[in-house]
């Protein structure tokens, strides 16, 4: 047979079989073992992590009433692929939109360079948040419109239009909480303000994963690996605030057509019991699409509204301040209680100083100048504790030691409370002094005693030092949070913080402040009810303006139940705001309702204004 | 009837079983691999019949019926009846034209009842014993002109009706018998132009655009010429043995060329293709006074090779830029040569295949685990793509692995082809060797993204009834004649 002499090409064909076979498995090897990029790829195209997100943490009052909670809002979501024989009339006015708003919105969502994520096998965003009686009428129709679908989200809500500062809002989160947060992303919701932020991670709880298997038209296919993969969810833990939302909603009655805050705080626990800044907002504000517009006005309204005055403002505590000079002098031994009595002839006079006081017997001692809030009596007891050079080397060294009172105090630095944007107020020292005057004496300082000058406290501060008193000799720190479900607040929340003077001072302190209240020639005569028994210190801080009327107290006597600070910028005496205020606040806490009477001064306090 | 039974009891001892064993385990491979690439999330059985992996289970068992029916039929029954099936076969493709409905553009597929069957998948068989039982009678030779056609003829005539189908790559598949022809005799200067060919047109197209660093020369059109000028050299050295005329051809064509680059490159840029050419032509002049001399054919086609090939880059070109191809084809081959890098439309398919076979690493996802696949981001992924399955699935071990079975099926058949007593039946063994070899060129080739894309099944694995059976058919004819080898007479 011929072909024999060809035999030899079996070979041939062998071999380009083999060589074929073989490329491909280099091919193959470089394809699959080379890297695992492909593997990612993959990955990506079939991989969709969906966010399962956990519902956030409720809010309520000391008292167990709801105040904030999560309500279902309702997102149209349209699969373009899927819309078939729309009657676009009757949908625009389901909807209450134009047929133009229609066709622009439906113009921007298949429009890839707006909106990258487009898919026509997917649910898109057509609308947000429609209103629940819209959702309703567009549940029944929508059978009709092909292809439309609603998504439910939970948004934030509001019982009561009170404590806005205080809880805060939520929104959407911004490039640099995004940049700090790698939980974050794009079109999450975050807290702003209040609680809500300085409590986000307990609220917030933790975002779940589903992964599941995204075909390639974008249709899901069902879940990846069994669900195996999957996180669910943790939801957001609820809290429970020390704020009684009714003492809130009567200081935030009796603030309004005012500047200023009330503080109140539970002296034996630290717990706040209403912080009212003024003007301020209805946390109704913050719901819907109509928060963003809101908050640009607030922000441009020249009061502040969204400044919580209560923790951020910085005010001269006036007369206020007394009691912490008197029981540093006592401590320090400058003054003893009943023996030592300074003059004060229509105030305090040193060669050309004068610092103005009003008619009083003279001279007088501390508690009666604590009544009648003398301010010679105070300037006297700076000049001889400055001056006192057995004690203290020399006025820098002196200034020193009374700097460290004030601190231990509580003033000068942040007391640490549970709120974002809180402020540490001012209290000198000697460097400070050394620095701004160069050469300075008691008398260059000496407004600092009646707490004015340099001095500035946070309304926080002011009620923070009610409690101190009425705790004789410690506070704890003031916070708001009284309890998280499933947890507890934290330890530095509970500490107690002991100043640096004796409780027997204190006493001597609360019998001044009693006196303010009891005596007939005292500043606080207003806040005397037969119920129980109030101590107070009134406080007319001068600035440039019309003085600011301030009031810090607490009730009763023995037992304190509540301390409270009250300041009505620009508004007079500490007697024409602040004592009826402060009293109506005490009142209504104790009794829990106020009587006939305090109804009535409490309706023309709240009708009077203050410009 | 005493010598038939004696006859059948023989077959099942000298059957080839290994053969039979490669045929179920890849029978079974591919199953296994319609299953990854047809699964569906919301019905899960995969013997359901509304899944191709449920249909292919019957068209597996059926093949397995087919195969045995086919071991019983004598050699000597195709022996008299090969003209009439092959007559049969072109009258069948020729109708098809025009009774089948056009399915994506094609018009080839003939529904029969529930099915849909494709006659072309068919036709090998028929067209390779047809080309057996011509190579065998005596005296054919191919290197005499009037055989060399005829046995083209054969093969080529059912090709065109393919085409005419409008199923170029089922088509193609054909021209695996110049293979076969090869074996048989047929000079390998045919394998070697068309090699060549082929190479001019990947290296043309690929670099018709780019051009040298002073600007003067297309790179692609500088190296078709030289590719050209050198194989053409090989050609006169290879066939015409004359070491004489190719030292000089040598000596002065492409002297000339490295002279005129060097001039271009380090003296004055100009576009020495232009000499290229002149020398090119100097060659085909040289050749054709050769031939007035010598009167040997071999330079006749030598310069046909030699024009064909000088020519190429301008017919690419042309062809390119009149859009003369179709347009999908064309963008295939601009994808394949990295011309065209749009993996959202013309690019997707291949790289999405690159990404399945890629992304399963050395051991694979594990069966039914793919999501490439599964997720349909691979197109055409039970049928011509289904190797990304077994990339995606199984890995680098099941997809080396499936080749390597196939090597072993080719070397094995060819063993066979090797052993038979005649020509029909070496013919038709290598006809099923090339055929097979060819199938897993392209369609692996095409899912690896190293050939253009061209709808053939891989043998097996690929989705469908018509193209199990049509390799059942052409693989159990070709053993039951091997089974046959030891017996004498047809």
């Amino acid at each position: 047979m011929r072909a024999y002499e060809f035999e030899r090409r079996q070979y041939v064909i062998a071999g380009i079989a083999l060589a074929i076979v073989l490329i491909y498995i280099i091919r193959l090897a470089f394809l699959q073992l080379a890297s695992n990029d492909y593997e990612e790829i993959a990955k990506n195209n079939a991989i969709y992590n969906k966010i399962i997100f956990p519902s956030r943490g409720s809010i309520y009052d000391r008292n167990g009433k709801l105040l904030v909670y999560n309500e279902p809002a309702y997102d149209v979501m349209v699969i373009t692929r899927e819309m078939s024989d729309l009657d676009t009339l009757d949908f625009c006015k389901t909807l209450h939109i134009t047929p133009k708003e229609f066709e622009e919105r439906m113009a921007w969502i298949t429009d890839r360079s707006k909106n990258p994520g487009y898919s026509s096998y997917s649910q898109q965003l057509f609308r947000p948040q429609i209103s629940s009686a819209d959702f309703l009428v567009f549940q029944e129709k929508m059978f009709r419109f092909k292809g439309f679908y609603v998504r439910e989200r939970n948004a934030r809500q509001y019982k009561y239009p009170y404590a806005a500062h205080v809880l805060g809002y939520v929104a959407e989160v911004s490039g640099n909480d995004i940049a700090n947060n790698d939980y974050y992303k794009p079109g999450d919701y975050i807290g702003k303000q209040g609680v809500e932020r300085s409590y986000e991670e307990v609220l917030r709880g933790q975002k779940g994963i589903e992964v599941l298997l995204r075909d390639a038209r974008g249709k899901i296919q069902g879940k990846f690996n069994e669900g195996k993969d999957d996180q669910k969810p943790i939801p957001g833990k609820d809290i429970m605030l020390s704020i009684d939302i009714e003492l809130q909603a009567l200081g935030e009655k009796l603030m309004q057509g005012k500047r200023g805050s009330i503080v109140a705080i539970e002296p034996s626990t630290g717990e706040v019991l209403c912080m009212v800044s003024s003007p301020t907002y209805s946390t109704f504000d913050m719901v819907g699409k109509q928060r963003g517009e809101n908050i640009m006005r607030l922000l441009q309204n020249t009061n502040h509204p969204m400044f919580n005055r209560a923790i951020s403002g910085t005010y001269p505590p006036g007369s206020t301040f007394k009691p912490s000079q008197a029981l540093t002098f006592m401590q320090e031994g400058i003054i003893t209680s009943d023996y030592t009595s300074y003059p004060c002839t229509q105030g305090f006079r040193f060669r050309n100083m004068k610092v103005g006081c009003h008619s009083h017997p003279s001279p007088l001692s501390v508690k009666p100048a604590l009544s009648t809030s003398c301010n010679g009596f105070f300037c006297w007891g700076l000049y001889y504790m400055f001056n006192n050079r057995t004690k203290y080397a020399s006025t820098q060294e002196a200034m020193t030691r009374w700097k460290d009172y004030m601190v231990s105090m509580g003033f000068g630095y942040r007391l640490g409370i549970d709120l974002p944007g809180e402020s540490r107020g001012m209290i000198p020292n000697a460097d400070y002094y050394d620095k701004h005057l160069k050469r300075w004496n008691a008398l260059s300082v000496i407004s600092i005693s009646i707490g004015q000058g340099e001095v500035t406290l946070t309304p926080l501060q002011i009620a923070n030092q009610g409690a101190t008193i009425a705790n004789r000799g410690y506070y704890i720190t003031p916070h708001i949070v009284k309890g998280i479900q499933g947890g507890a607040i934290a330890d530095s929340l509970k500490r107690p913080h002991y100043t640096m003077a004796n409780a027997r001072y204190y006493e001597e302190v609360v019998s001044g402040m009693r006196g303010a209240v009891t005596s007939s020639i005292g500043t606080c005569h207003g806040a005397q009810n037969p119920w129980y028994e109030v101590c107070g210190k009134t406080g007319t801080a001068q600035n440039r303006g019309h003085d600011h009327s301030v009031f810090m107290g607490f009730a009763p006597r023995n037992n304190p139940q509540i301390a409270v600070a009250v300041y009505v910028e620009n508004g007079g005496f500490g007697a024409t705001f602040g004592v009826p205020i402060g009293s109506l606040i005490m009142e209504q806490y104790i009794r829990g309702e106020l009587s006939p009477g305090s109804l009535a001064k409490a309706a023309s306090i709240a009708s009077r204004s203050v410009n | 009837m005493l010598y038939k039974e004696s006859n059948n009891k023989g077959i099942f001892k000298s059957l080839d079983w290994f053969t039979i064993g490669l045929y179920v385990v890849l029978l079974f491979w591919g199953w296994f691999s319609v299953c990854g690439a047809c699964y569906d999330y919301n019905k899960p059985d995969l013997f359901s019949f509304d899944l191709n992996s449920g249909k292919q289970f019957i068209w597996i068992l059926t093949s397995l019926l087919l195969a045995g029916a086919l071991l019983l039929i004598e050699k000597r029954f195709y022996y008299k009846t090969s003209t009439f099936v092959y007559i049969m076969m072109v009258l069948i493709l020729l109708i098809t034209i025009f009774i089948a409905p056009d399915t994506k553009g094609s018009r080839s597929w003939i529904p029969i009842g529930p099915v849909k069957l494709q006659p072309a998948e068919f036709a090998k068989f028929a067209v390779a014993l047809a080309v057996g039982k011509y190579m065998d009678r005596y005296g054919v030779s191919l290197y005499t002109f009037k055989d060399f056609y005829k046995v083209v003829l054969i093969f080529i005539v059912p090709m065109l009706l393919i085409i005419a189908q409008k199923e170029t790559g089922t088509a193609l598949v054909y021209l695996a018998f110049f293979l076969v022809l090869y074996r048989e005799g047929m000079t390998g200067s045919v394998l070697f132009a068309g090699f060549m060919f082929v190479v001019d047109v990947v290296v043309g197209v690929k670099f018709s655009d780019e051009t040298t660093a002073n600007g003067h020369v297309i790179v692609g059109e500088a190296w078709v010429l030289l590719l050209s000028l050198l194989s053409t050299i090989f050609l006169v050295w290879r066939y015409c043995k004359d070491n004489i005329r190719v030292k000089n051809l040598l000596l002065y064509g492409f002297g000339t060329i490295v002279l005129a680059y060097l001039f271009s490159t380090f003296v004055i840029p100009f576009n020495f293709c232009i000499i290229q050419l002149l020398v090119n032509l100097g060659v085909i002049i040289y050749l054709g006074i050769q031939y007035a001399y010598t009167k040997s054919y071999k330079y006749l086609l030598i310069i046909l090779f030699a024009i064909a090939s000088t020519g190429i880059f301008y017919a690419c070109n042309y062809v390119f830029t009149h859009n003369l191809l179709p347009k999908h084809q064309q963008t295939r081959i601009e994808v394949l040569l990295g011309k065209n890098n749009d993996l959202q439309n013309a690019g997707y398919n291949v790289n999405q295949a690159k990404i399945a076979i890629g992304s399963g690493g050395f051991i694979g996802k594990g069966f039914l685990k793919g999501t490439q696949t599964k997720l349909k981001y691979v197109p055409e992924q039970e049928t011509d793509f289904i190797f990304c399955t077994v990339g995606e699935e199984e890995g680098f071990v099941g997809s080396a692995g499936v080749l390597l079975f196939f090597l072993f099926l080719i070397w094995r058949l060819i063993i066979l082809a090797e052993r038979q007593p005649d020509t029909w039946g070496r013919v038709y063994g290598y006809s099923v060797v090339c055929i097979f070899l060819f199938h897993l060129f392209v369609n692996i080739g095409m899912v690896l993204g190293l050939t253009p894309v061209i709808g053939i099944p891989l043998p097996f694995f690929s989705y469908g009834g018509s193209s199990l059976w049509g390799f059942t058919i052409l693989l159990f004819i070709f053993l039951r004649m091997d089974a046959e080898r030891n017996f004498k007479s047809k």
